[in-house]
């Protein structure tokens, strides 16, 4: 085993826009990836979590697979970091939190245009929806937030480096974005 | 309509201030505020719609859709739960088929929870089309459901169901010798006036409603101000769980409080005053009105009263079920027509009240006790009670005793002492001073009745052994919430967040976290709130915890996170529509580990 | 002899008449606010002004400033109980910013940024609330709407009109239209209103504006709202 520290990256109810950022940190990656090394995460497709320092979450919950998911995070992971808008509000998903589910069930699946072979999807290997979409704090325990629609390479590079060189992170002003 | 309203407006002379008794008569009329109404009143009194609008969506008691044509209000006040508001409610909505929150699709009765009505000492009680229904058991209930089926008029029920009685077993300093008809005026022009303003000084009086602010200050603040138009308000809006002697004194005493409201006019120069009765108390109403004809006729008030070049008359106006009109300045706006929302400070009411007018408010007890002094002078009063807090204070006695009622004692009665007088045994603790109030428990029962101890408006709520001290946090907290004008960040978000942090916790939601959360909370709504009602709404937490931290820990569960929502509860929706109800279709609330 | 009195140890002259706002933001010291603006009567309703004056907490946008007081402004406590409330504000709605065009540009989010806000802190509410889109020039989004009263005051005091009121109660207050519909395309808004332009977050927008200025390149991306803020309010003292 190295001595790196264990990073496990996942997106819930998300579109990995903040991966898609996260990675936007560029040739820094190189040398990121001398302290670190990746667990669970899309960049390694590594499936479930081993014992993890840092998790970071994209995206709100909205199913059960995302709970299942999240607390596979928290159970692995020393820290748990919310990344982005969706991890933190419910972001863009949430937007449905004003339509009754069932509504918009009917709609995408029994009364749209367009729909054949009207029926609810039943299939036991399908996640079911929650009724509301959630920001992940509601669901487990979060040690930190990072704000933004994404957050910025240089928010993840910040963060990082602080937690690697053992300072408290902290993102001046200039990093915090919420849009 | 048009012929209806019309009539109304020109009956309240066109004034806007008058806006909270014309709706409350279209209210009366049509079971809510049509769209019509609303237009055409705010033609005739030139003000804008929203105004009105506002107003509507502010008072409880009025309505935007139809009420039924009976509506019935249960009182929701913990005293009520203790005299079994939860079964005599299940109980209406079986007899009468409508549910809590609803109007029965006929359109003739609906039925709601309202806040605390003042009959506490007789409950469970409710309120129909705004009338007060105390001691509702089943054979009432049975006996309002045929009136109500039948369709008959209010005014043709039996006379027994909306018997309120007053219930004072112990008279002290104030209640057991009333002054007679115009005594207290009388013997202020006999001493002079700035002679009884004096007297009142000496008497050491302070303000009943429980901020005890010193009464002779106040009056000699407004005497002052340089606008000679100036108004005298008696507030009994009496709205505090738990406190119902107001409603006594103006049953029975209400001479002595107009006499007070006079003697104040006389002393500070006012013309003009209002006494707002809370809308609970609307059965009051009539009988208030001939008093005051009574006291014209007897040239205690009008133009020249006593023979003296003194003018002054009184108003009654009716609230329309608002906590915070408790309030002085939020009472003011709604005096003026407008929502109940506090004022900022300075100016105070003494400078800048009712329509920008040097404005006296204060509590009923007040002007009754003020018009008592003016008699026997500021020495007889002053020598009764502790040093900082003189005279009698009335309580309101209710909750687990043999004997709720009014009880007047000196200032500087013990606890213990009151409870022994009421026969309360067994007690868990004591609520004084309403949810506002502290919670003191069984060890502290040597503990005065005093502003420099435990000041209180009047409500005293008596808890025994077999009471659970989570329920009634959680009565006082929804309390709050519900009442929250909405002015301030603070209180409008805090309490609500409040309420539903302390539901978590006390449904087993709750983990280690959840009580830090709920106690940091209690300290914003606390510090950052506009006016006393924010920053007293987490006193019921605050206090109890304070005391009982154990019985806030055992609803914990011994893990470090709980969701803060139903998991499972939140799948149900997908599940019926997809049909399912494997394993896999289902989440349990805290990981198996 | 000036009178004074004493922000966080800065002595700031003012004159009989001003409130501590005033007194601070002609001192350039900012005080954080979100209901207040010099050009109307001051409201004191968000809180977020909330100082510590010789010991008692008051909001600085209506207390009067007198000779002597002992003020802490920009203190660790304050801040603390001030970013507590924004992020009441901020559940209390619906405010996702990514789908917001006044982002960048708003003074809820500037204040929150300038806060150091980084999450919500208290659950969410997700209240159900409504769009206005019936006005062919100006929009409104109640799910943004705070209550600060700008635009009833802005309306009331600027326009000469009565567009705009506050309703209800509690955690259901609600902004509404004067219009017999409700609407506000049957109101008398004009977007040339002052009512139309004051709203400090995104949810009373004029209609196809929106995106003229590119995120990233707004207001509140690259300065700091005490700055901003102090440079228009003294501006419009002066004035």
């Amino acid at each position: 085993m190295s001595n790196k520290i264990r990073v496990a990256t996942t997106s819930l109810a998300g579109c990995f826009g903040c991966h898609m950022s996260f990675l936007d940190i560029d040739e820094r990656i190189l040398q990121l990836i001398e302290l670190v090394e990746f667990d669970r995460s899309p960049i390694t497709d590594i499936e479930h979590c081993s014992n993890c320092d840092i998790g970071l979450i994209e995206g709100g919950v909205c199913n059960s697979e995302n709970v299942h998911v999240l607390r596979e995070f928290r159970k692995n992971c020393k820290i748990l970091v919310a990344v982005g808008a969706c991890a933190i509000n419910g972001g863009l998903p949430a937007m449905r939190n004003f339509i009754p589910l069932e509504d918009c069930l009917k709609e995408a699946y029994i009364d749209g245009i367009g729909v054949e072979n009207a029926q609810i999807p039943n299939d036991p290997e399908l996640p079911l929806l929650l009724d509301k979409v959630r920001p992940i704090h509601e669901v487990v325990k979060i040690d930190y937030f990072l704000p933004g629609c994404p957050p910025s390479a240089d928010v993840f590079w910040k963060f990082l480096t602080d937690l690697l060189e053992g300072r408290e992170p902290s993102l001046p002003y200039e990093l915090v974005h919420y849009d | 309509m048009t012929a209806f309203i019309q009539h109304l407006i020109e009956q309240n002379r066109y004034q806007s201030t008058h806006l909270l008794a014309i709706l409350r008569a279209v209210q009366a009329q049509y079971f809510y505020i049509p769209h019509e109404a609303i237009e055409q009143i705010a033609q005739q009194l030139d003000i804008p719609r929203t105004q009105i609008i506002g107003v509507i969506e502010f008072y409880s008691f009025l309505h935007l859709s139809p009420r039924g044509q009976y509506d019935l209000l249960i009182s929701d006040s913990i005293t009520d739960h203790l005299l079994g508001k939860h079964e005599i409610t299940a109980y209406l909505e079986q007899q009468l088929h409508v549910k809590l929150g609803e109007v029965r699709a006929d359109g003739v009765v609906s039925l709601a929870n309202t806040s605390c009505t003042g009959l506490c000492d007789q409950g469970p009680a409710g309120l129909v089309n705004g009338y007060a229904l105390p001691h509702l058991d089943k054979a009432k209930v049975d006996q309002i459901t045929a009136l109500i089926n039948l369709q008959i008029p209010l005014d043709a029920w039996p006379q027994d169901l909306f018997y309120v009685e007053d219930n004072l077993i112990k008279a002290g300093l104030l209640l057991s010798a009333p002054i007679a008809l115009g005594e207290a005026l009388q013997a202020a022009f006999n001493r002079g006036l700035p002679e009884t303003l004096s007297e009142l000084d000496s008497s050491g009086l302070r303000g009943r409603g429980g901020a005890g602010f010193k009464t002779a200050t106040k009056w000699k603040f407004c005497a002052e101000e340089a606008n000679a138009d100036r108004i005298v308000v008696c507030n009994a809006d009496e709205g505090e769980p738990g406190t119902f002697k107001d409603r006594v004194l103006l049953n029975t005493y209400a001479h002595q409080v107009f006499e007070g409201m006079t003697l104040c006019a006389a002393l500070i120069g006012a013309k003009q005053g209002f006494l707002y009765l809370r809308g609970e108390y609307c059965h009051l109403h009539e009988k208030l009105i001939a008093i005051l004809a009574e006291r014209r006729q007897a040239g205690l008030l009008g133009t020249q009263i006593l023979g003296a070049d003194f003018t002054f008359d009184i108003e009654i106006c009716l609230g329309a079920g608002a906590y915070i009109c408790g309030e002085e300045s939020a009472l003011i706006e709604s005096l003026e027509g407008k929502m109940g929302i506090p004022r900022n400070r300075p100016p105070y009411p003494v400078t800048q009240g009712y329509l920008g007018k040097p404005t006296v408010v204060n509590n009923v007890e007040t002007f009754m006790a003020a018009a008592r002094i003016a008699v026997n002078g500021g020495a007889w009063f002053a020598n009764i009670g502790t040093d900082t807090s003189k005279g009698s204070k009335i309580l309101s006695i209710c909750g687990d005793c043999t004997q709720p009622g009014i009880y007047e004692v000196p200032f500087g009665t013990s606890i213990q002492s009151i409870l022994d007088d009421c026969g309360a045994t067994d007690v868990l603790g004591v609520q004084i001073g309403g949810p506002s109030g502290t919670f003191i428990s069984n060890n502290e029962f040597d503990r005065l009745i005093a502003f420099e101890d435990l000041a209180t408006g009047g409500s005293f709520i008596i808890f025994n052994q077999h009471r659970n001290i989570l329920d009634i946090v959680n009565n006082f907290t929804h309390f709050f919430a519900h009442e929250s004008c909405g002015f301030c960040t603070p209180c409008r978000v805090g309490t609500s967040l409040l309420k539903n942090q302390l539901d978590k916790i006390i449904n087993g939601h709750g983990s280690a976290g959840d009580v830090v959360a709920l106690e940091e909370l209690c300290q914003v709504i606390k510090k950052q709130s506009h006016c006393g009602l924010g920053q007293t709404a987490a006193n019921p937490i605050l206090t109890t915890l304070e005391r009982y931290p154990e019985l806030y820990q055992a609803q914990l569960k011994k893990i470090s996170y709980e969701p803060g929502f139903d998991l499972d509860a939140a799948l149900e929706t997908a599940r019926r529509l997809a049909n399912r109800d494997d394993a896999g279709a289902h989440l349990a609330q805290i990981e198996e580990s | 002899m000036n009178k004074t009195i004493t922000i966080d140890g800065q002595v700031v002259p003012f004159k009989d008449g001003q409130t501590i706002m005033e007194a601070a933001t002609e001192a350039g010291v900012y005080i954080p606010h979100l209901c207040h603006h010099p050009e109307f009567t001051p409201h004191g309703s968000c809180k977020l002004c909330t100082v510590n004056v010789n010991g008692r907490t008051c909001s600085a946008c209506t207390f009067p400033a007198m000779e002597g007081q002992q003020i802490l402004n920009d203190a660790k406590e304050l801040n603390e109980d001030r970013k507590k409330i924004t992020q009441m504000l901020f559940v209390e709605g619906n405010h996702f910013c990514p789908s917001c065009e006044k982002t960048g540009n708003c003074q809820l989010q500037a204040v929150a940024y300038h806060l150091n806000m980084l999450d919500d802190h208290f659950p969410l509410f997700y209240p159900h609330r409504e769009l206005d889109a019936s006005h062919a020039e100006v929009l409104i989004d109640h799910n943004r709407c705070i209550f600060c009263t700008l635009c009833v005051r802005a309306s009331q005091e600027k326009d000469g009109k009565e567009v705009f009121a506050i309703s209800g109660r509690g955690i259901n207050k609600h902004l509404i239209v004067n219009a017999e519909s409700g609407l506000l395309k049957d109101s008398n808004l004009e977007v040339t209103d002052q009512a139309a332009h004051i709203c400090p977050t995104g949810a009373i927008l004029i209609k196809h504006t929106a995106y003229q200025v590119p995120i990233g390149e707004r207001l509140y991306d690259h300065n700091q709202i005490d700055q901003v803020s102090l440079n228009r309010e003294k501006l419009q003292d002066e004035q």
